[in-house]
């Protein structure tokens, strides 16, 4: 049986009468695997989260979660998908339960199945005590938690994280990376992390990397130092996006 | 199920929707004070000037108050309409748009569901509105309270939808500004919310044109006959067709593949 939980083939992917943006990407996420996608600024990491997320469309090639393609059955792949934007995209005036709460009811889960996912979920990442707070107080590190948070209550099969750790300090981003780790490693969870940090990988991580939209290398961390002739993962990342 | 999977969802949209507003004080203030000052300003300076005829739904003579009341009413959906189509905007910049977007419902449902949301908060500023109008002596019969209710629907509905349109077209938050000065205001004055269709008949045969067609006009006469316990069939049907052309439209203009998504490209 497929393990496969996030697939994308021949993707190519342009804005209207613009450049094409993303050149024929193929790769693939396991079930209870991270897989971290590398890429300088303007790689094309966003709009390929776009086009998994179906804020864009596509016309070729294809994007698969958890067995459904998204352009043919986008309500069931979306139902096993959790997403973190690079952008806070938390209701700031709503505390972090009501927010939880709306996108509980957004995935058609009742207020009684919600109220334990929200509790379980905040307890792992230490928020539960704050669940009456008002977002906009909170501090950027806590608002990712929440996300975080929200992202997974509903039990998503694929968890999209768009860099993440952006903008917050180091204990913070320490407490995110192994958390998601964590939580790849516990269940049968596949994670596509997209970021340009490389403190964030670890050594069982899938890496892709990409630039100008095209897929440079893929596969464990020293598959993808080997494929490059490089000697560390920054070299490696260097001599792949600077070719 | 999938039936209960659209009935949390519309009603979390609604509760969200809702919560906004009462924590929003000053919205629901100015919501209020806007028509209110139109009520007591406006229509008491303007009571002497512009007398009104035996026109129907009314039976007798009418102060110029209780002409416009039903002109306010609309006056109050329509700045709710677009108060929700800036807020679209505003959630599309900001992005939490994107986890209304990518839930697992289809995107009709989910724009629907945001209209729903709209109108249900600008019936009770509605109410809020009448209730004030009550202590005025502005007093409609009191079955005219309920029968005005599924007109509120109706045209708060059409009111929401343009302003998901507008919402569609607009790609920055700063671009707003230019619907108050083409949108908000030309509707409300070119209209007969301030001023029967034969005032501005004498006045001006392109005016009067361009107020006939206008579908805020249609929408104002039809909350002013539900008012009065009556039925304007003409305006309910207008008001139909122009709320289903208006909410295809801005269904087309958040579609990925064709609308503003595809334009908006990031």
């Amino acid at each position: 049986m497929s393990n496969i939980a996030l697939e994308i083939a021949g993707l190519n992917f342009s804005y209207a009468k613009k450049k094409q943006v993303l050149h024929d990407l193929h790769f693939e996420v396991d079930a209870g695997q991270c897989c971290i996608l590398l890429g300088p600024n303007g790689a094309g990491k966003s709009t390929l989260f776009s086009l998994i997320t179906r804020l864009y469309a596509h016309k070729q090639g294809r994007i698969k979660l958890a067995g459904f393609d998204i352009q043919k059955q986008p309500l069931k792949a979306l139902g096993h998908l959790g997403v973190v934007f690079q952008q806070t995209t938390l209701d700031l005036d709503l505390t972090v339960q009501q927010n939880l709460r709306y996108h509980a009811a957004l995935q058609g889960m009742s207020r009684k199945k919600a109220n334990p996912a929200i509790q379980e979920q905040l307890e792992c990442l230490g928020m539960y005590e704050r669940r009456t707070e008002v977002v906009r107080q909170l501090n950027g590190g806590h608002r990712r938690r929440v996300e975080i948070a929200r992202a997974l209550m509903h039990k998503p099969s694929v968890l999209l994280l768009d860099e993440p750790t952006v903008g917050l300090d180091v204990p913070s981003r320490q407490a995110i990376v192994e958390h998601v780790h964590q939580l790849s490693q516990d269940g049968h969870l596949a994670v596509l992390w997209a970021t340009h940090l490389m403190d964030e990988i670890y050594a069982s991580d899938k890496i892709v990397v990409m630039h100008q939209g095209t897929l440079k290398a893929q596969g464990l961390m020293a598959d993808v130092i080997r494929q490059a002739q490089a000697e560390n993962i920054n070299d490696a990342f260097y001599k792949l996006t600077h070719s | 199920m999938r039936i209960f999977h659209y009935w949390f969802a519309l009603w979390g949209i609604v509760f969200r929707e809702l919560f906004r507003f009462i924590k929003q004080k000053e919205r629901f203030l100015s919501a209020l004070v806007r028509p209110l000052v139109w009520l007591f300003v406006f229509a008491a300076g303007f009571r002497a000037a512009l007398g009104i005829a035996i026109i129907p739904p009314y039976e007798t003579y009418i102060l110029y108050e209780v002409y416009i009341t039903p002109g306010l009413i609309g006056m109050i959906q329509l700045f709710n309409g677009m108060q929700s189509s800036l807020s679209m905007v505003y959630d599309r910049e900001m992005g939490s748009m994107r986890i209304l977007l990518v839930s697992p419902l289809p995107r009709w449902f989910l724009l629907v569901a945001k209209l729903l949301a709209g109108v249900f908060v600008s019936i009770l500023q509605v109410y809020v509105f009448l209730g004030i109008a009550w202590f005025y002596e502005i007093q409609a019969p009191l079955e005219g309270y309920l029968w005005l209710l599924p007109a509120l629907v109706l045209s708060g509905l059409m009111l929401g939808a343009l302003g998901l349109l507008l919402s569609s077209f607009i790609k920055q938050l700063e671009n707003f500004a230019g619907v108050m000065n083409f949108v908000i205001f030309p509707m409300f004055f070119m209209s007969t919310a301030l001023y029967p269709l034969w005032k501005l008949q004498e006045s001006s045969v392109w005016l009067y044109k361009l107020a006939e067609y206008n579908p805020f006009s249609r929408a104002v006469e039809l909350i002013r006959f539900a008012l009065y316990g009556q039925f304007n069939q003409e305006a309910f049907l207008y008001t139909s067709v122009t709320f289903t052309l208006f909410l295809i439209l801005a269904i087309i203009g958040y579609n990925p593949s064709k609308g503003m998504m595809k334009r908006k490209g990031r």
